[in-house]
This record gives C-alpha cells, structure tokens and sequence, in this order.
C-alpha cells in the first residue's frame, strides 16, 4: 500500500458561519431536549405513537442513523480493505462521520425509552437472547473498534495496522446493520417484515444512506474551509452512490416481489405498494421516484452529474427517499394490523382487524431532528480539534500517480 | 442473575416487595385453606399447593380454555373484572389507553358467521415478547405466566412489536388507582398477569370468577399438565383451537367454537 503523504489538518472553525453552525445545532438539540422532557412528564401520550403503533418517527429517524453510520464507514473500508487509496485521505473523516451518525441515532433511542433513566438497567441486564441486546453490543463495540481504527489511522506508528483494523471494522460493520435489519427481521407475527432478504437490504441501503450523507459533509467542510476539492474524487463518490441506490431499490424490489409470491403476505403488500394512502404514496413518489429514480438521474446526467450542486441534491435527495423508506419499514408495518384470523374480519374496541392511524407529533420530530443535529454537532467539533481533513483534495493530490510518489 | 430470576418468580408481581407480603405468598396454607373454602368455582388441589410449595414449577402449566359459543355479553363481564382487580381502565384515549383483556369480533365474510371472545396474554410457552426483551424484564415462569418486571423495563416497546396478540399495552401516561399487588408506572409496558397474585394464593383469575359467579362456565382455568384438571380434561374432550397456531409460539389460552 502507498504511503500516504497527505496533510491532514484541522479546520480553523473561527468564522462567523462555524459558529453560528454550532449554535443552530445547539438550538435543535436544546429543543429535543425539551421534547424529550415533555414525553417524559406527561407520558408517550403526547407523542403520535399508541398502543399499536408503539415505535414512531423517533425510531424512524433513529434506525436511519443507525443504519446510515455502518454505511458512512464505507469510504474508510473501500480505502483500506480494498486499496483503493484515492479514497484513502479521507478515510479519517469517514470513520468519525460514522461514530457521529451512530451516536445521535442512539440518543434517539434511548431518550425515546419509557424510562431512560434506567439506561444503566438495560447495561446490566442482559438477556442473550434478545436481538435487541445483541444490538447494544454491536453499537459499543462498533465506537470500539472505528475509533481504534481512526486512531491506527492518525497515528504514525500505527499506520501499518491500519488495513487488518480495517478489515476488522469492515466486518463489524456488516454485522451491525445485519443485526439493525434483523430487529425486524425477528418479529415472526408482523407479516411485513419477516423476510430474509431484509438484512441484505438493509446493507445495501446503509450503502446508499451513508455515503449521501457523507458526500454532503465533505462537500460543505471544503468548500466552507476554502480547501480544494477536485472533481475527480467527488465524481467517484457520486459513481459509488449511484451503485449503491440502484443496489438498495434492487433488494427492495426483491423483497416485495418475494413477498407478492406468499399468500400470506398478500395483504401487507397490497396495503404498501397500493391502498396504503401515506405509505403508499411514501413508497412511490418519495422512495423510488425522488429518493432513488431522479438522484440516478441527476447523477448521470452529465449537466447535473458534473456539479458539486447536482451530486449534493441527489445525495439530499437520498437521504429523503431513506427517512421515507424507514417511515414505510417501521410505521406502516405497524399500521398494518396483526392477523389474529387470517381471512376473517375482525374487530374489538382495541382496534382489531383495522389499519391504525398515526400521525406524527412536533415532539417526535424535535427529538429526531436533535439527533441529527448531534450526529453533525460531533462531526463539526471533530474536524476542528483534530485532523482529520486533508488540507486539499485536489485532483492532483488525489491522482493515482501523485498519490504514489 | 439465576438468582435473581428466581427471586423475580415468586415477587415480580410486586414492584414493592415488601416482607410482610412475601411472608404473606410463602405462607400460602392459610390462603389455600381459605380458596377451597370459594363457592361456586371448580377448585384444583393443585392450585392450593402451588401457593404451599412456593416458587412456581414447571410441574404445571397453567392455562385457560375459553368458549367462543357463549353469550357475547359475558365478556364484557370479564372485562370489567379485570379492569376492577387490576385497576386499569376507565381513560378516555382509546388508542394509548391500556388494555389488557378486550373483547374481540370475528365474521367469517363468507358465511356471516360471528363470534365473540376474550384475547388478552396467551401466555406463550415460546413467548416472543420474552426471546426479544433486552433486560430480561418479560419472562416466563416455570408454570407458563408470562410477566412484566416493571423494575427493569426500560420501556423499549420490543415486546409490543414482537407479539403476535397485540396483547401488551404500554403506560402512555401517569396511573391512577393502583392495586396493592400491581404496581403500574408510567413508562413501561404491562399485560394479563393470568391474576398470578390470586393463583399463587390458590385462587382463580378475576375473569374466570366473575364469570362463574355470574353463572358461566365460558372460560376455564387450571393446570393443563394435570391431566385430571377439568381443564385437561376439556381439552382432551371437545375440538380446541389457539389463535395463531401456525407462528408455533404455543399460547397457553385454548379457544373453542371460533
Ligand atoms: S401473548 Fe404476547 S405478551 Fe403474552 S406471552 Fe405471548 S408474546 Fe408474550
Ligand atoms: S418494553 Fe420492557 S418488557 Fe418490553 S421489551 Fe422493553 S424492557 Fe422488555
């Protein structure tokens, strides 16, 4: 492997726009707080979520992170498991993205808990058995081991290990969203989501998610930092991407298509792809057509797909289709009833046998946008104490031949 | 944590045990004495040495067997039980509201066919809720009640999404009215306790004797391993069914006339 010759530095972060950046976030998240407290003291009650929708847009927005942190890591893998150095300065920057992602989707979760003061409960009882505890393990030690990695990064010393640290984040990695999509993965009674074929995709999609979002941050630390960003390392992310959607809408469709062929899944399917009012229209118009089909389209258009502000789009664009694809995943999956007698009507006055509304409240929107907020409050505190971006990205630096010297 | 889970066995319906009320469960002669003395309801010997033996055992499994023939209106009637023994009830937010028995209508839409019953807990020999829950806060006794441990429920709602029944409720907001032996709290989950502070004092669910002391036989309880319990011995006899049958989760609650 090259030595890698490139000039990390940290961003000066004294302008006016770095700080009026951390006090926005700061805003947000200090509204989530409140929310937070308000759920807490009078209850989920102010939330949307009900007994039969018990998991809302916090865990929409949570499971994304979650899901978009594994695939944020992909630059750092491509570079050091696959060798493919021109991704490699900014290996760094992808490993702390993906800590930062995967924090602010736990701090969705765990806030939207009944009772998160008992966090320390849930970090002394283990049950074994439960995919949801293994899931805690997976995120721990998946800040374990990227940030070992950063560190065989940043570090001289270290710089020969960085490859097998790699490989073995690469694998954790994988293994953390199988276990993300596995939570739905497990639940036999829920007709929309006992597939197989839910975890491939939900690699794929943390692909796609991750590397939207990673794009956007690189985009805005360099041109807000005055550093040069060449074409030629942006126009190989915006390929990846591509790659990356059309694999998520492939698994997707996969999915549907399977579940098309059990009868018993007829109805959740029937209820998604066609008379599910939201879910429906999430499904069509913002996943596959605005979330994935236009992005593609902007992407490999030459007039868009040659700009920095036709790759950001698609990649904003993404990240939208991906809130979507979550919201259809974990609520309309809920909204959907449970099949207490398949082929029967059913009813009760706790709503058997009919599709459960929901509607999103203010509260669970400010939670979910806090933990965004924080997932980029990390990133933008990291850049600037520690060195993590090249000092210029320009194609020259990125070329093959340079990069070789 | 084995000996927590057996500590949990004999107290988890209490968030406060307190010794007095253990002494209370472990001196469970006088209570049984007193449930053989109940009119009105089959008793099980077995059921009065549940209470004298202690923790729960394996040796049994509880169960129910409930007849769908019966008039709809005795469900109302278990019901209410429920809601007066355990003190849930009576909010005016149908959809977060608790509820943890409720009458359920099911028609066949081709013949019209109807029929009514309770679905609540079914206490699950693989009980899902308790394979997913990270804490180990739902979990099953040795004698097949599957239970919330509200001192360790984080409130995650895993458990909701993973049952099959649609039997768990989530507290949505501050209680009111609580029951000595069911501490409720906001914030954590709960469901149909099978009434384990009656059973292990040798007594019935509240339902089943509201509904025998209303004159019903519509729903039966007792220890599905013994095979000379009545309810055994029901089972054995008429064309049984158990919702859901085909997810292999093994409900403790049979049906009849669906
Ligand atoms: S019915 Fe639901 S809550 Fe009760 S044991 Fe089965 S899975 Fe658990
Ligand atoms: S809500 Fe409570 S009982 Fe249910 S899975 Fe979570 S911790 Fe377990």
């Amino acid at each position: 492997m090259a030595a890698d010759t490139t000039v990390y530095k940290e961003i000066e972060g004294k302008g006016g726009d770095y700080y009026s950046l951390i006090g926005w976030l700061g805003v947000i998240i200090a509204a989530g707080l409140y929310a937070v407290f308000n759920m807490e003291h009078h209850g989920h009650v102010v939330t949307g979520m009900t007994n039969a929708v018990v998991w809302g847009t916090p865990h929409v927005f949570a499971v994304f992170l979650i899901v978009a942190a594994s695939g944020a890591l992909n630059v750092a893998s491509i570079s050091s498991v696959f060798g493919k150095y021109h991704y490699k300065p900014l290996a760094r920057l992808s490993a702390v993205t993906a800590v930062a992602l995967l924090a602010g989707g736990l701090m969705i979760l765990v806030l939207d808990l009944g009772r998160p003061d008992r966090l320390i409960v849930a970090m002394t009882h283990y049950n074994f058995k439960s995919i949801f505890a293994w899931n805690i393990i997976l995120y721990n030690g998946f800040f374990v081991i990227v940030l070992a990695y950063l560190w065989v990064m940043m570090e001289r010393r270290m710089n020969p290990h960085s490859s097998k640290v790699g490989m073995a984040a690469f694998l954790w990695r994988l293994v953390l969203t199988t276990g993300t999509g596995s939570i739905f993965g497990f639940l036999v009674a829920r007709p929309g989501y006992d597939a197989a074929i839910m975890a491939p995709m939900f690699i794929a999609m943390s692909f796609s998610f991750g590397l939207a979002i990673f794009i956007l941050i690189v985009n805005a630390a360099y041109r807000s930092s005055g550093r040069p960003l060449g074409d030629k390392i942006l126009f190989k992310m915006r390929n990846l991407l591509g790659v990356f959607i059309a694999a998520a809408l492939y698994f997707n469709a996969v999915q549907h298509v399977t579940n098309l062929y059990a009868a018993e899944h007829g109805g959740v399917e029937a209820f998604i792809l066609m008379d599910g009012g939201i879910y429906t229209f999430l499904f069509w118009v913002i996943w596959v057509g605005l979330g994935s089909l236009f992005p593609l389209a902007l992407l490999f258009n030459p007039a868009t797909g040659r700009t920095s502000t036709g790759i950001n789009i698609a990649s904003v664009l993404v990240i939208l289709g991906g809130l979507a694809q979550m919201y259809i995943i974990i609520i309309g999956g809920q909204a959907f009833p449970l099949q207490l007698f398949p082929g029967m009507e059913v009813s009760s006055a706790f709503f058997d046998g009919s599709v459960h509304p929901y509607a999103p409240s203010h509260w669970e929107i400010m939670l979910g946008l806090a933990g965004m907020a924080a997932a980029v409050l990390i990133i933008a505190v990291a850049v600037k104490y520690l060195p993590l971006l090249p000092l210029s990205l320009s194609d020259a630096k990125v070329d093959p031949h340079h990069a070789k010297d | 944590m084995t000996d927590r889970r057996q500590d949990d066995m004999s107290t988890v319906d209490s968030a406060t045990p307190d010794a007095s009320r253990r002494a209370f469960l472990k001196g469970g002669a006088a209570a049984a004495a007193v449930v053989t003395l109940a009119p009105g309801v089959t008793l099980y010997a077995t059921g009065a040495d549940a209470a004298v033996t202690g923790p729960a055992t394996s040796a049994k499994r509880w169960g129910m067997l409930i007849d769908a023939n019966a008039d709809a209106g005795v469900w109302d009637v278990a019901v209410a039980a429920c809601q007066k023994e355990q003190g849930w009830g009576g909010g005016e937010n149908p959809a977060t509201d608790p509820q943890w028995i409720r009458k359920v209508t099911v028609k066949n839409p081709k013949t019209g066919a109807t029929a009514n019953m309770p679905v609540m807990c079914q206490h699950c020999d693989e009980p899902p809720c308790v394979d997913v829950c990270p804490t180990g806060a739902s979990m099953k006794r040795a004698d097949g009640i599957v239970l919330v441990d509200k001192h360790i429920c984080i409130g995650c709602r895993f458990c909701m999404m993973a049952c099959p029944y649609a039997a768990r409720s989530f507290v949505h907001e501050p209680v009111q009215g609580q029951k000595p032996h069911m501490p409720r709290g906001k914030g954590t989950v709960e469901a149909c306790t099978m009434c384990v502070h009656r059973v292990d004092r040798g007594q019935q669910p509240a339902c089943v004797e509201a509904l025998a002391a209303s004159g019903s036989t519509a729903m039966m309880f007792g220890d599905l391993n013994d095979p000379n319990s009545d309810i055994s011995r029901a089972v054995s006899k008429y064309v049984t069914q158990r919702i859901r049958a085909d997810l292999n989760v093994g409900p403790g609650i049979h049906y009849r006339g669906i």
